[in-house]
């Protein structure tokens, strides 16, 4: 449940930005979430729930997008999406392979009044 | 409130020293703590009081008063483009710069629970014992029983409890730093709490993260958990002692590792029969070279 310490991030992070912009309520929190990132949805929101009570975020709504992952095969130089580390390039079938895209784990934006 | 060592009911985390070097009396617990307290609020008022009260008093009043100067309350969009574990990421970089600075070896050890992390450790200790100074960082959700073990073997060590933490981050490993205190040219290890998910996620500014897997475990860990043994720059796979007992193929294991991290490198070994552990120390060696840490 590493989940938990990451909204508790987000948190810290969306108060500091929305306290230094006078705000006392955040409506919404786009989030960019890569699928190779670690961090399972189910969980997350679970965590959300929990950790935005008594906080500027407590009627906020996380807005997620969902980056993809991406690779460059080293062998072939073939871009290629996937979806986890060992999937081989399609290509040659090579698993050396570089990650490119898709642990991306940013507040991108916050929606404040 | 002090979550350093744990004074207040509050704080969850907790951090207790045994120094076997220097337990004369109950020395440790009242005096020891007292002391380390004392020093860390004087040596670092602005870092600590930074830290805590942004959750309580420091936010709350300063909030207010902004608020009541401008009352409107239209809904604007503020572009951040910030990374979610920024904070434990620039800690981490604090901590391997103090590592860097004092010529330490630092290296996070993670597995799943009952891989055999703290026997390895054991078992290592008492090798390097009279060739290089080590400290030892524990980390479990409860008790001081792997903090106890390794004080057996003389070596200092920090115990963190992490309470319902899964894994230990940058901030709690610098907080144990300063309670452990480890001497220059020496090697920090780092023993995360038994978990192959949520540790894989945060670095703690060591210089090297060996994954343990056991021959009990399956030799599609890997695949199932891809973060941790990509995140790894060593695998090494414990209790081969068992192999004639346990469906377990070392070269199935280590075909799905390499899938998943094309750079890992694979030590086989049985820390409790103590076989293969001279490659292991080998390898360690080869750490302090790339690392610039003095030895004999």
């Amino acid at each position: 449940m590493h989940e938990l310490s990451i909204v508790q991030s987000i948190v810290q992070i969306v108060t500091a930005e929305a306290t230094a912009a006078n705000s006392r309520q955040v409506d919404e929190v786009e989030l960019d979430i890569g699928t190779m990132s670690g961090v399972e949805l189910s969980a997350f929101h679970f965590a959300w729930s929990q950790a935005v009570k008594n906080t500027v975020m407590a009627d906020a709504k996380p807005i997620i997008n969902s980056i993809e992952g991406k690779a460059n095969c080293m062998m072939c130089d073939t871009t290629f999406l996937l979806d986890h580390y060992a999937t081989p390039c399609p290509n040659c079938g090579s698993h050396f392979i570089d990650i490119q895209q898709g642990k991306e784990l940013r507040v991108k934006a916050i929606s404040v009044r | 409130m002090c979550t350093t060592c744990g004074c207040d009911a509050d704080a969850s985390i907790t951090y207790h020293a045994i120094d076997p070097a220097q337990q004369a009396a109950p020395h440790e617990h009242t005096h020891g703590h007292h002391h380390e307290h004392h020093h860390e609020h004087h040596d670092h008022p602005h870092e600590h009081g930074h830290h805590h009260h942004h959750h309580g008093d420091h936010e709350h009043p300063h909030h207010h008063e902004h608020t009541h100067a401008h009352g409107h309350s239209h809904t604007h969009s503020i572009q951040l483009e910030i990374d979610v574990l920024q904070h434990n990421n620039k800690l981490a970089e604090r901590n391997r710069g103090y590592f860097e600075a004092k010529q330490i070896l630092a290296i996070n050890l993670v597995s799943s629970p009952g891989s055999g992390k703290t026997t390895l450790l054991e078992k290592t200790l008492a090798r390097l014992k009279d060739r290089m100074p080590c400290t030892v960082i524990e980390g479990d959700q409860q008790t001081m029983q792997d903090a106890n073990r390794i004080a057996a073997t003389g070596a200092k060590v920090v115990q963190i409890n992490t309470g319902k933490g899964c894994h230990l981050d940058a901030d709690m490993v610098n907080n144990a730093l300063k309670q452990l205190k480890p001497a220059d040219n020496s090697i920090v290890f780092i023993e995360n709490v038994g978990n192959l998910v949520c540790p894989a996620m945060f670095d703690l500014g060591e210089q090297t993260r060996v994954v343990i897997a056991s021959v009990t475990e399956g030799d599609d860990k890997p695949l199932k958990y891809p973060d941790m043994f990509h995140s790894a720059q060593l695998c090494i796979i414990n209790k081969t002692d068992l192999l004639p007992y346990v469906p377990f193929d070392v070269a199935t294991f280590k075909a799905n590792a390499l899938k998943v991290n094309h750079h890992l490198q694979f030590i086989e070994l049985s820390a409790y029969k103590e076989e293969g552990l001279e490659a292991w120390q080998e390898w360690l060696h080869n750490q302090l070279h790339v690392h610039h840490v003095h030895h004999h």
